[in-house]
């Protein structure tokens, strides 16, 4: 479903991102870690479109993101890091600006739109309120439904559980773990946890490259007995 | 294209969600109509049925009206990081910039068009040219959009609005004196006389003049279009950069 072959961004004289390469296919839910400031959110950023790749290419769903990037927009959920949403629309306002754009042009249709996305993202209490006066809870589901709206064949999230509480943690996890049946999801973490919680399958980068791509299970092989933010640790020593 | 509408109604909506329109309106609205009353303007004291003393300003005026518009065009939304959002919308960059501009412009031009009480003052006083006081109200919302074409490739090239104020301010400036006598001779001075010429015609208050006088000047038109048309081009290529 999304495939990334040698991805490079520079910045200066700062290689952020050095050819990462990977494929997540439908049903995966890939755990993308690394220590702050390794090119996770970078790597994101090119996947959907918003930076232009130095050199290698993302493809969605076939599609070429240079080549194409509103085709590969359309197929895509985003949920960017810190959810940013219009502070002074309301959270129906917002989706229903979202619905529009994603191409529900009825009124009907949109409006049946809006209503699932804050159906599966318990936004209902809220619907009303503007999203300025949201808890940072709140205003991640916002970015949640967002990126839902429109039932994408595939979903990036950056730090969905980003500053959640551990209920809502949980919550947004059985959330992203029920959808994954059918869908391509790329989630960004650095939370450890997180990786057994959900993912199957986790890739960790440090300064810029890929330096595992496996299950879980074969993180753990690594260093029996150990925890996984000793392996984690271990792999990532060079990036401090 | 057709994702210019949705883009329009956000950012058009977007005014009136917080207080902004209102206190730009009516801020508008007091400064410019207080203007025409002053002895500068002499509105009463003239004896003529027209529109002139009120519009005479408008040039002066857009000059910091139009940046407080224009400045949060694209400055807000990288610094509240909602580009990330839009560009990763089925979106294209010239929907976007399209889209945020003719928002900004219909705002303007609501603002212009509110000050049509002034027209039925004068129709109740006197008998004035209908004529004269459509052209001019036609030149002062093409102007309008020609200051925010200038004020909305400003915004998209930082996100600090203070700085983006600054910058429209400025640009405008530019253009804006560029058409004064003083300000031209004194181009004259190291330039050649065609060259200072050619900046002279690049000013705003050269192009609004005749439609104050209720000639619409293809030439004006297209002007205050084209500089629309380049501003927006611009506009498009720092984005994309």
């Amino acid at each position: 479903m999304i495939e990334v072959k040698g991805l490079v961004k520079t910045y200066g004289p700062k290689r952020a991102v050095d050819g990462v390469s990977f494929a997540v296919k439908r049903g995966d839910i890939l755990g993308f870690l690394g220590p702050n400031g390794a090119g996770k959110s970078t790597t994101m950023k090119m996947i959907t479109g918003f930076l232009r790749p130095d050199a290698g290419t993302a493809t969605v769903d076939g599609i070429d993101v240079t080549a194409d990037p509103v085709a590969v927009k359309r197929k895509l959920g985003y949920l960017p890091e810190s959810a940013p949403a219009y502070p002074e629309m309301t959270v129906e306002e917002f989706l229903a600006f979202i619905a529009e754009v994603r191409g529900f042009r009825a009124h009907d249709a949109r409006r049946a739109a809006v209503d699932r996305a804050i159906g599966l993202t318990h936004l209902a209490p809220v619907r009303a309120q503007t999203i300025e006066t949201l808890s940072k809870g709140f205003k991640q589901r916002v970015g949640f439904a967002q990126a839902l709206l429109h039932d994408p064949p595939a979903l990036v999230l950056d730090e969905p559980t980003d500053g959640l509480d551990p209920n809502q943690k949980n919550e947004v996890r059985s959330l992203i773990k029920n959808m994954a049946v059918e869908k391509a999801v790329i989630l960004s973490t650095h939370i450890l946890e997180e990786v057994d919680a959900i993912c199957t399958r986790v890739i960790i980068i440090s300064q810029g490259k890929v330096v595992a791509d496996e299950t879980p299970a074969q993180l753990h092989a690594r260093k029996p007995g150990a925890r996984l933010d000793e392996v984690f640790r271990a792999l990532t020593a060079s990036d401090v | 294209m057709k994702q210019i509408p949705p883009v329009f109604k956000r950012e058009f909506l977007g005014y009136f969600r917080a207080p902004v329109a209102y206190v730009f309106l009516v801020a508008f609205l007091v400064i410019s109509v207080s203007l025409a009353f002053s002895r500068y303007g002499g509105f009463f004291k003239g004896g003529v049925a027209s529109m002139e003393s009120y519009f005479t300003f408008f040039p002066w005026l857009f000059l910091f009206i139009v940046p407080a518009v224009g400045m949060r065009l694209w400055s807000e939304e990288k610094r509240s990081g909602t580009v990330e959002l839009l560009f990763t919308l089925p979106v294209t960059t010239l929907e976007a910039v399209l889209g945020k501009f003719l928002a900004g412009w219909a705002f303007l031009s609501l603002a212009v068009l509110l000050s049509f009480p002034m027209t039925l003052t004068l129709a109740y006083l006197g008998d004035p040219d209908w004529g004269v006081i459509v052209t001019t109200y036609l030149g002062a919302i093409l102007m309008a959009g020609g200051y925010l074409g200038v004020c909305a490739l400003t915004s998209a090239l930082t996100k600090n609005q203070v700085i983006s104020f600054v910058l429209s301010l400025g640009a405008c400036a530019i253009v804006l004196f560029l058409g004064f006598s003083s300000f031209t001779d004194t181009l004259e001075g190291f330039l050649p006389v065609a060259v200072a010429d050619a900046f002279a015609n690049f000013s705003f208050i050269t192009h609004f003049d005749a439609f104050t006088k209720g000639i619409i000047d293809p030439k004006d038109v297209v002007f205050f279009l084209s500089l629309m048309g380049f501003t927006l081009f611009l506009n498009v290529v720092a984005l994309e950069r």
